[in-house]
């Protein structure tokens, strides 16, 4: 591989990192929406579609060491691509979350929910939006828009303390809701990964451009 | 040093402002770098951008070409070593040498090892073949050749010619030993020799190299300055230059964008 072969195969990986992303930013707010919808159809192409991030990410993880092996990147470059290697996984684990929303619904079946679903919404939105936001500042290399990501974590991690509440009180009251309500602090606990999954991505994107490992986030949980 | 730098612990070579013109071109830039006693410092850059020209400075090898005229000064153990009182002799069996294409001389192994020792007066048989022994087996030669000493040294292979010469550097037992791409004309088995030497040897001495295997400086070296049109564009651990140069010129030329 020529020089610029080589510069030319980093940068298509990285418009592989930004597809990924959109495959997972998919699967995210699929998942939810059918939840909302209850549509089970939706839900179980999500599980299905789950294996094609999976395969998305192992292509990448190779195309990265096969780099490694042969370019012998130095520097950036090699900052670049660990950082990708630590992205993928972040991003195929944020996809099994999706994944794992799609199978409380399945689970759920045609019963009712234990409540109107309000904030869990919100809470794919925000996470999504940090993924948005994150995407693009992998791209732009845009390290205070990295940054900023963090903060919005904290939106999610009380949302995420509020629905908990919520659904503690109701389980009180109504124990027979007990197995019910706790699926649904599933769905709200994956969301909350998802967005700590963000956050990890973000902190991958400052190492990358500046060379410092830094905790730019301490989750709640 | 026109950018980032670091300062090193315990230097045994200070080179201070040092510029160097070859007739009327300025082959180096107002040098200002420490060499860490007892580690490997390796020298990268760009074909012309004045590496080998500052190592040959040390032993003061540029005293041989006619057109040099060089400013600034360069300190080792705190000597000027191009103050007028220094014997260039005494100088080059402090600082070792060791070029790109081995280059014994047409003798035994035992005679190139000797070689420098002899000229400096020792003619014991029983000092020289103590030394020849000792210097072959910090060259990681001794058990290939221990016994066939009395055989031409050009009669072996080039890594093995290359260990030659290296031994014939430190049989004169010097505190610094300079190489220049000493591995450029080895395969890479040999080459992994060589590396696995020059760590060994930094117990004893202090390594100076001059590399365009920027692998090479990565694996053995513990500092390395980055060069670039006669100037000194960065000197730092050498982890630090390959994961996160501070200077735009050293990520080019290390990730190949340019150079």
């Amino acid at each position: 591989m020529t020089r610029e072969a080589y510069h030319k195969a980093l940068k298509n990986l990285e418009s592989e990192v930004l597809q990924m992303g959109n495959m997972v930013a998919h699967a995210v707010r699929k998942s939810v929406e059918a939840l909302q919808k209850r549509d089970i159809n939706v839900s179980n192409e999500i599980v299905k579609n789950d294996l094609l991030i999976n395969k998305k990410r192992f292509d990448i993880e190779e195309k990265c060491i096969s780099l490694i092996a042969t370019q012998q990147p130095m520097a950036g470059d090699l900052r670049e691509l660990t950082s990708i290697l630590s992205i993928v996984t972040d991003l195929e684990r944020m996809g099994d979350h999706a994944e794992g929303i799609a199978k409380i619904n399945i689970l759920l079946g045609d019963e009712p929910l234990v409540k109107p679903l309000i904030d869990i919404p919100r809470m794919a939105d925000i996470g999504l939006s940090m993924l948005d936001t994150c995407l693009k500042a992998f791209i732009k290399r845009d390290i205070e828009m990295a940054r900023r990501i963090c903060n919005d974590d904290d939106q999610v991690d009380a949302l995420h303390d509020q629905i908990y509440r919520e659904l503690l009180v109701l389980m009180m009251e109504n124990p027979k809701i007990i197995h019910m309500a706790t699926y649904l602090t599933w769905v709200s606990h994956n969301l909350e990964r998802i967005a700590d999954r963000v956050t990890n991505i973000a902190e991958r994107i400052v190492f990358m451009v500046t060379g410092k490992m830094e905790e730019i986030n301490v989750s709640k949980y | 040093m026109k950018k980032k730098s670091i300062t090193v612990p315990d230097p045994i070579v200070n080179i201070i402002d040092l510029a160097l013109y070859y007739g009327k071109t300025k082959a180096l830039k107002e040098i200002n770098l420490d060499i860490s006693k007892k580690k490997i410092t390796s020298f990268i850059g760009p074909s012309g951008c004045g590496k080998s020209t500052l190592i040959r400075c040390l032993n003061r090898m540029n005293d041989l070409i006619d057109s040099v005229a060089i400013e600034g000064c360069i300190k080792i153990d705190g000597q000027d070593i191009y103050a007028p009182a220094v014997d260039v002799t005494e100088l080059r069996k402090k600082v070792g040498m060791v070029f790109q294409k081995p280059n014994p001389f047409p003798k035994t192994i035992y005679e190139n090892v000797v070689y420098g020792p002899r000229v400096q007066g020792i003619n014991k048989k029983s000092i020289l073949d103590e030394l020849c022994e000792n210097a072959l087996k910090k060259a990681a030669l001794w058990d290939e050749v221990k016994d066939r000493l009395r055989v031409n040294a050009l009669d072996l292979s080039g890594g093995q010619q290359q260990r030659i010469c290296i031994a014939r550097a430190i049989a004169t037992e010097p505190e610094i030993i300079l190489l220049d791409e000493p591995c450029s004309a080895l395969d890479p088995i040999a080459t992994a020799k060589i590396e696995d030497m020059l760590v060994e040897l930094k117990k004893d001495y202090t390594v100076i190299i001059v590399t365009h295997n920027m692998q090479q400086a990565a694996r053995i070296s513990d500092y390395t300055g980055f060069f670039m049109l006669g100037e000194l564009i960065e000197f730092n651990v050498t982890t630090d230059i390959f994961t996160n140069p501070q200077e735009k010129e050293t990520e080019d030329y290390i990730t190949g964008r340019f150079g």
